[in-house]
């Protein structure tokens, strides 16, 4: 048996999944974070084992966005591989008005149904009384209060579903079939709908249903024009007529007292937190706090990282004899490895502050206060989440600008977010400064160090919004842009939920992306190891001979065999080809490998750089790879490789570069052609070569 | 008059809609004609703006808000 979970944001309905299924996802106080299909098994009291599907929240069938279009699809499609057996709208019983008007649109379909008032821990505080049996009794349906963040009433649900009958038993809300009687008629007839309201939807809807043919499609087209169907008018008589039984449903059942907004907490929250100056003040502060987290808060446990992986290094190779093997581990693996999991604290930071941000309902703020000034670049108010969430990965961000409605704006968020340094920059970044930035205070206050990783997330950001006006000024659309936004109830978190949403996000880089990193790793250690047949075993010969031998000591020619052998292996010959465009942006053939190894994944340069030298100095050390690096001497000038010019020039080719193979992935599923990513990879490679051109012969 | 001619603090009843199209979706998030409409706040940077409907929030950009017409409720309950 197959139940969907259906209802508005903001009502609960992850929690309550959370609370049947015992499965864990990220729960959100934003309205359409609930992306993705969930499901879930639930064990009812006896012994049955139902499906459950966590459907994405939606104000109505007719939907606004791609998240709430699934919902249409999955439910006017018996032949969906989703479609329900028995449907739980999931209401918040403080809210009830709007939210009975999805669930009148969802009985209407004719799928058995129950209706689970959520929230009425918080009813009861406003001293709104529901009279459950007669509501049961008005509606025809089961009708459950429960309370998914206290727990409440969960069994009596699990009860509810076991009752719930095979067939439909809910009560005529409206006269469907008095909107448009010839026309739904047709539709059932030719389309072969057997209910009036998927007709009528299909009507209205079919131009997004994936599940018609484009001959069925056209047909309701005609059908519509036959019978002279306008479909705005027709939807305003419905929704009309929907509120008007609710209305009379409501006055029947509930009691409440008037609510003056402005006097609730949420009201007087907001009064703080939305004010012209403390609204930004406070704005401001959580972004620093924020900032102030991923940097310095994540400094200890890193560097915990950090050192456990120089001891495993030392300690592994006291074990395992050298050669061919131990150069395998851990030049190879391990410190791929290592590279991977230091990103761990930073990671789970932002992410546990998102999932903060959005269970508390600030995130919605976030975009009230930031609308103004995003709409000029051509972006969305709900772009700054996407955006936000860029600071950490843009791979998830990309999917959450889903929830913009207007496909042109959704479009430039997407094709703007990867350009926000994504904490995969961060490596990079911190690295490169930490060369050639002293760690000196700025009028004895600010970090130097800190100020410049401050200077390239602004860089980012910038990038950003140019780009996004310059795509406004392109891209045509006749589509309107449309910002209707609930404000929700603020909540405390659920410091469960944003527990498990840094497990999980950090469980997904690991076995994600570290998989791709790793890999990548032993790539690269045997293009660094292996070269074209004959030309290592010259290489020995020659540093073989008395020439070398007489001059230099042991370590030095040992040191020249592994340095030559580098230039000549597979990857060298790799970067090598491509010097001669690099070196106009001050990179040598080494960037030039770290720039090919981290098209996969930005990260891998930290880790590139690590195999790169720990090859070329064959001497047992743990010294870590800024110390190799700072030692790095060009090959043809002797002069340090790493200079300021080099070291910025190399920051702003990352900060703008796509590097990034999953986010290439990610626009691809989620604008359905390959005309965006190439668009997007082809931009950013131009614009962080040129960048990179002119930082680099400025500062020289 | 239309909603964004309220002061922010006042209510209106909602009488009807300039634009069809948009009409449509205020009415599912509960902007119905004869409901009581309150002009919460204005974001900090003049738009858009936060108004509160059958006992609870939403924001809506000015444009958007100028297409309804309420008539303004003198006395708040």
């Amino acid at each position: 048996m197959k139940i969907a979970l259906v209802g508005n944001p903001n009502t609960g309905k992850s929690t309550l999944f959370n609370s049947l299924t015992g499965l864990n996802q990220k729960i959100g106080n934003f309205p359409g974070i609930t992306v993705d299909k969930k499901t879930g098994h639930c064990k009812l009291s006896n012994g049955q084992q139902v499906e459950v599907i966590d459907l994405p929240g939606c104000y109505s069938l007719y939907p606004k966005s791609k998240d709430e279009a699934i919902v249409l699809e999955v439910l006017t499609n018996p032949k969906n591989s989703s479609y329900p057996d028995l449907i739980v709208v999931v209401v918040d019983a403080t809210n009830l008005k709007r939210n009975l008007l999805l669930f009148t649109q969802v009985a209407d379909l004719k799928i058995p149904v129950i209706l689970a008032l959520n929230m009425t821990d918080a009813a009861r505080k406003e001293k709104i009384v529901v009279d459950i049996d007669k509501m049961s009794q008005k509606l025809g349906v089961q009708v459950v209060p429960i309370s998914a963040r206290k727990n409440e009433n969960i069994e009596l649900l699990k009860q509810s579903i076991a009752d719930a009958p095979a067939i439909a038993l809910q009560k005529e809300s409206i006269a469907v079939n008095g909107i448009a009687p010839e026309l739904i008629a047709q539709i059932k007839n030719d389309i072969k709908v057997k209910q009036d309201y998927v007709a009528l939807l299909l009507a209205h809807q079919h131009e997004i249903l994936d599940y018609l043919t484009d001959d069925e499609s056209n047909h309701i087209e005609s059908l519509e024009q036959v019978n002279a169907f306008h479909s705005e008018k027709s939807q305003t008589r419905e929704t009309i007529e929907r509120y008007d039984f609710i209305s009379r449903v409501l006055n029947d059942t509930v009691t409440q007292l008037p609510k003056n907004i402005a006097d609730t907490p949420t009201g007087k929250i907001d009064k703080f937190l939305t004010h012209k100056v403390w609204g930004f003040v406070s704005f401001i502060a959580i972004l620093l706090l924020i900032f102030q987290a991923i940097f310095a808060w994540a400094e200890y446990p890193m560097g915990l990282i950090e050192n456990f992986f120089a001891w495993l290094d030392e300690w592994g190779r006291h074990y395992v004899p050298e050669g061919v093997l131990a150069d395998l581990i851990f030049d190879g693996i391990l410190a791929g490895l290592g590279g991977v999991l230091v990103f761990i604290p930073q990671i789970a930071i932002l992410f546990g502050f998102i999932a903060i941000l959005e269970d508390t309902g600030y995130m919605a703020r976030i975009t009230f206060l930031m609308d103004r000034i995003m709409r000029k670049v051509g972006l969305n108010g709900k772009s700054v989440v996407p955006m936000i969430g860029g600071l950490a990965c843009a791979v998830p961000s990309i999917m959450a600008a889903r929830n913009i409605e207007s496909w042109k704006d959704r479009i430039i968020t997407i094709m703007v977010t990867p350009l926000i340094s994504c904490a995969a920059r961060l490596p990079v970044y911190t690295l490169l400064i930490s060369l050639v930035v002293p760690n000196d205070k700025l009028w004895g206050f600010f970090n130097l160090q800190g100020l410049a990783l401050m200077a390239m997330y602004l860089i980012g950001t910038i990038g950003a919004v140019v780009v996004a006006w310059v795509m406004k000024k392109i891209i045509k659309s006749k589509e309107r842009s449309y910002f209707i936004l609930e404000l929700p109830v603020y909540r405390t978190p659920r410091w469960r939920s944003v527990f498990l949403t840094m497990y999980e996000k950090v469980k997904t880089f690991v076995l994600q992306v570290g998989k791709v990193i790793i890999a990548m790793s032993i790539v690269l250690w045997v293009l660094a190891t292996y070269g074209p047949p004959g030309r290592m075993d010259a290489i020995e010969e020659k540093y073989q001979s008395a020439t070398y031998s007489d001059k230099f000591a042991p370590e030095e020619i040992e040191y020249m065999v592994s340095s030559e052998k580098l230039e000549n292996s597979y990857v060298g010959i790799l970067g090598r080809t491509i010097e001669p465009v690099i070196r106009p942006l001050g990179f040598d053939w080494k960037i030039g490998i770290a720039l090919i190894t981290s098209f996969a994944a930005r990260e891998v340069f930290v880790g590139t750089m690590a195999t790169i030298y720990s090859v070329a100095e064959p001497e047992e050390d743990t010294s870590t790879i800024r110390q190799k690096m700072l030692n790095a001497r060009d090959t043809i000038t002797g002069e340090p490789v790493y200079t300021v010019a080099t070291a910025f020039s190399l920051m702003i080719f990352y900060a703008f570069a796509m590097q990034c193979i999953s986010t290439v992935a990610v626009v691809y599923r989620e604008t359905k052609s390959w005309k965006w990513p190439v668009i997007q990879l082809s931009y950013m490679t131009a614009l962080a070569y040129f960048a990179s051109l002119i930082v680099y012969q400025v500062l020289k | 008059m239309k909603l964004t001619a309220l002061k922010p603090g006042k209510s209106g009843i909602i009488k009807d809609f300039t634009d069809l199209n948009l009409s449509v979706k205020l009415m599912e998030m509960g902007c119905l004609p004869g409901e009581r409409i309150t002009f919460e706040r204005v974001a900090p940077l003049g738009d858009p703006i936060a108004i509160s409907v059958s006992g609870y929030q939403l924001s809506l950009r000015k444009e958007e808000a100028a297409t309804i017409i309420v008539e303004e409720l003198i006395k708040t309950v």
